[in-house]
């Protein structure tokens, strides 16, 4: 007998603690719980878990503005946008670099159309000036190739610009490519900035880093012996604009040192234009400062954006601000859906409650037999179900042509029962009722006779004993299938895809649109955000007013 | 209640059926008179019919012939609601979701009773139960036999004259079964209310009723009294159904001066009472209660037959003795005798003699 007068932990037998003792005896029993449930915890995980956290995670997620454009993204930091004047040519020049980079990656016209979604044209610009960034680096190129020819060839270039102690320029394009382009740059580049160039020549060096990178990582090449991009040109007309540059320039005595010498001298003749007026002639958004400041404004690698968007609102520069009224459509969607499925939930209840007490009253085979009818539509596709409703309940269909052969109806004025929210709640009653009557049964069969003979015989009428006896034990059933049927309603798609028309769609089917059409992901994962949010709110309030305990499946 | 007759019945059925399919009859021909204040108890075997005629009296369901009188009105198209009979059900069908107080302010309720008048009634109600402290409980808080007395107060608050009980003890333990057998008939004989009992348990039967209806086959068998019921049962059903009962098989050979001479099927002749034999010749099954057999040849009538017996058999079980004996070739036959100081206790295997006093058995239909 153990003293359970002693003081401190009981004690097991060989003088280890009691709970100690009783957590090793349940430790096997655990593990082996654990690698029974395991297979399914690993589905579930990589099927379920991992797809919501990455669409929670889509729905705030903003690197591609910094990763596409990094340097445009740290010259912009330093202008206020409030200003009234525009950003510097400093940005202008980054833009056009990391423009280059980004159109040789293809991935220019990704981030046009992301910044679209914020202000239209967006897309378009980005897509215009990419084809036009070669012209503008080629006006340089043709110049500097004539004062020095040898710069024609890629491998001149490679013994100037390659060299020692540059390590940390080329770390950084690399970074950069990785972000452009989502891959790693692995293995050696086979080029090394020269760390006099690269303090001498800054602009040159980095374009020439980026062109390395993109040599050998994405096309697989030499660097020694492919020809360099416009854009090197264009930085080294860009570098040698600097007095201060020439003068060191003409101090240089590294190799290929008389190239650059012959280019510095002949600088009078690089053309002068300034970055903006060449951005602004290939594209005249670039001169509008709202374009920049929508930059600006989605630079950080997390935004709101997309949430303020779900409910109709839009970040501006003086903060949030309600979208324009005819840009106004998620709220009316979220209340739409809201407001239906409790509508559909509401009539699934009144149709499928009588159902579900006469199948639990009817004797068990006949009960089983009616089961089935209730089951049936489950062995019809979806599509085809909803596809009949379409058939019954259009202008032509079958119940306009029944009306009208009654008489009830004017042939002319033939009711319009699809492609509206009436089309909708009907279609959707009808494929969610199972759901309803399932739960509702199943409880309900747990409810014996004798109550409602025990009320009768103390007094109470049919409605009575109905009312005060019977439905009070059969809404755990209610609740249940509730649920059930809200939650399944409150995101579908199918259904009112087909018959709902424009005022009868659901927020889902916006979702869908964004998933599979316009490819805002970003968008859709923030209002399948809110939906779920929304549903984990009212299960929250339903298991606050009527409890979750008292929701039976059977 | 001495006999079966009763003037001045208040709950009577009349030549009632019942069938369920059409095919086949569940109730056949049934007649009962009850008296005001009589406390009645269907017994019999599972499908015998006790409990559809239960459910007719209370509504639940209909005759398919035949007239229910309640104080000497038909209440046949009365509904149940409006019969105003108590009703206590085999599960207590206490209402799950209200209170020990809401379930026996149930009935009170819907005859629109005002609310102090309600608490009142319901509180007299438990406390007559002894379950004065409960009443803000849930049925699912209380132990088995605390719901049976709760069930018993809600079919008792709206003072009905007439209460039903269907098998009510039936998921009691023993002792507690024991314990509310003699609280439920004390409690029906101190407010005078009439009842009606339905059972499968005879001890329950007869130790609680003051009238008893054996049910066998949709019929009433015998309605007596328990203790008629169990020394003179009127035919063998009755007979194997009520207590413990040794049954020999055989041919009357004469009746004379109310005494039957029965040949058993192996030859040996015995004397009994005749019940439902009338001549010679007839077949009958005869029936003796195991303690009621005696061995001690000191206490046996002078002339009266005996039979051989060997002890197959001997049980020891507290109070008396069971022995299982082997009489005229069968090997069920049992005799009890008290556990007294002067008892001899039987052996296997032993040969013995066993006589009874002739009125003790009775030669009934075959």
């Amino acid at each position: 007998m153990t003293d359970t007068t002693q003081s401190g932990p009981m004690l097991a037998a060989d003088g280890t603690p009691l709970k100690r003792s009783l957590a090793r005896a349940l430790r096997m029993q655990k593990i082996r719980a654990l690698m029974l449930i395991a297979p399914l915890l690993l589905f579930v995980l990589l099927t379920f878990i991992f797809p919501i956290l990455d669409m929670l995670f889509r729905s705030v997620e903003n690197q591609i503005v910094s990763s596409t454009m990094p340097r445009t993204v740290a010259a912009l930091q330093d202008w206020d946008s409030e200003s009234g004047e525009g950003p510097g040519e400093e940005v202008y020049q980054s833009i056009y670099f990391d423009l280059f980079v980004a159109a040789e990656a293809k991935e220019h016209t990704k981030l046009g159309t992301r910044l679209n979604y914020e202000q239209t044209g967006v897309s378009s610009l980005f897509r215009t000036s990419g084809r036009r960034l070669d012209d503008i680096g080629e006006e340089f190129q043709d110049v500097i190739e004539d004062v020095a020819p040898a710069l024609k060839d890629g491998a001149t270039w490679y013994e100037i610009m390659n060299g020692t102690g540059g390590e940390a320029v080329a770390e950084a394009a690399k970074e950069r490519f990785g972000r452009l382009t989502d891959e790693r740059a692995r293995g050696d580049l086979g080029y090394v900035p020269s760390a006099d160039i690269a303090q001498m020549l800054p602009h040159t060096t980095d374009a020439y880093a980026d062109f390395a990178t993109f040599t050998t990582f994405e096309d697989g090449d030499s660097v020694a012996e492919e020809d360099p991009w416009e854009a090197v040109y264009a930085a080294l007309a860009l570098d040698l604009r600097d007095p201060d540059t020439r003068a060191a320039v003409a101090a240089y005595s590294g190799p290929g040192a008389e190239h650059l010498q012959a280019v510095a001298a002949a600088q009078e003749q690089l053309p002068d234009f300034t970055f903006k007026d060449a951005l602004v002639d290939a594209d005249k958004d670039w001169g509008n400062t709202e374009t920049l400041r929508t930059i600006q404004m989605y630079a950080p690698n997390y935004t709101s954006g997309y949430f303020l968007n779900s409910v109709d609102l839009m970040k501006s520069p003086d903060g949030v601000q309600a979208r324009p009224e005819n840009q106004q459509i998620y709220i009316t969607l979220f209340t739409r859906t809201l407001i239906m499925s409790l509508v559909i939930t509401g009539s699934c209840i009144l149709l499928g409650y009588p159902v579900a007490w006469i199948l639990a009253n009817l004797p068990m085979r006949t009960a089983n037999m009616l089961m089935i009818l209730v089951l049936l539509p489950f062995w019809t596709s979806l599509l085809v179900r909803t596809s009949a409703w379409k058939v019954m309940l259009q202008q032509q269909g079958v119940i306009n042509d029944v009306l009208v052969w009654l008489g009830l109806v004017a042939d002319d004025s033939r009711l319009v029962m699809i492609n509206n929210q009436f089309g909708t709640i009907v279609a959707m009653t009808h494929i969610l009722l199972p759901f309803m009557i399932l739960p509702m049964y199943s409880v309900m069969q747990t409810i014996p006779p004798s109550y409602l003979r025990a009320a009768k015989s103390l007094g109470a009428t049919n409605w009575t004993a109905f009312w005060r006896v019977y439905f009070p034990q059969s809404v755990p059933g209610i609740g249940a299938g509730s649920i059930l049927v809200f939650i399944l309603a409150i995101g579908y798609y199918i259904t009112p895809e087909i018959v709902g028309g424009t005022k009868g769609v659901f927020i889902s089917n916006r979702i869908a649109y964004h998933i599979s059409s316009s490819l805002n992901w970003g968008l859709a994962a923030a209002l399948g955000t809110i939906l779920l949010v929304v549903v984990l709110i009212l299960y929250w309030a339903y298991d606050k007013i009527v409890g979750i305990d008292n929701v039976k499946l059977g | 209640m001495a006999e079966t007759t009763v003037d001045d019945a208040f709950v009577e059925f009349e030549r009632v059926q019942k069938s369920y399919d059409g095919e086949t009859l569940v109730v056949k021909d049934l007649n009962l008179k009850m008296p005001r204040g009589e406390f009645l108890t269907m017994l019999g075997p599972s499908g015998s019919g006790k409990t559809t005629c239960l459910m007719m009296l209370a509504g639940f369901e209909t005759a398919t012939h035949g007239d229910i009188r309640l104080g000497g009105t038909s209440i046949n198209n009365i509904p149940p609601h409006k019969r105003g009979i108590g009703m206590v059900f085999q599960n207590y069908a206490l209402f799950p979701h209200m209170t020990i107080a809401e379930n026996l302010s149930f009935p009170l309720e819907v005859r629109k009773m005002g609310k102090s008048e309600r608490e009142q009634k319901v509180q007299r109600a438990l406390d007559m139960v002894e379950m004065g402290s409960f009443g803000g409980r849930r049925p699912a808080q209380l132990s088995g036999g605390q719901q049976q007395r709760v069930a018993l107060a809600r079919a008792l608050v709206f003072e009905p004259e007439l209460v039903l009980m269907d098998e009510p003890l039936g998921a009691l333990d023993k002792q507690l079964r024991e314990k509310m057998q003699f609280e439920i008939t004390d409690l029906a004989h101190r407010l005078g209310i009439t009842t009606v009992y339905v059972t499968h348990d005879q001890t329950e039967a007869l130790t609680m009723s003051d009238r008893v209806a054996v049910f066998d086959d949709g019929r009433i068998q015998q309605l007596a009294a328990p203790d008629q019921l169990y020394e003179e049962p009127e035919n063998s059903f009755v007979a194997q159904f009520i207590g413990e009962n040794n049954t020999l098989e055989g041919t009357v050979k004469e009746i004379n001066n109310g005494l039957a001479l029965v040949e058993l099927d192996d030859g040996e002749l015995i004397d009994c009472k005749p019940i439902n034999v009338s001549q010679p010749g007839e077949r009958t099954r005869v029936s003796i209660r195991p303690e009621r057999i005696e061995y001690n040849k000191d206490r046996l009538r002078e002339g009266v037959h005996t039979l051989k017996a060997e002890v197959l058999e001997f049980i020891y079980m507290g109070d008396i003795f069971r022995t299982r004996l082997r009489v005229a070739g069968k090997d069920e036959f049992i005799i009890k005798t008290r556990n007294a100081p002067d008892q001899q206790r039987l052996q296997p295997g032993q040969q013995i003699e066993i006589g009874w006093l002739p009125e003790d058995c009775r030669a009934l239909d075959a």
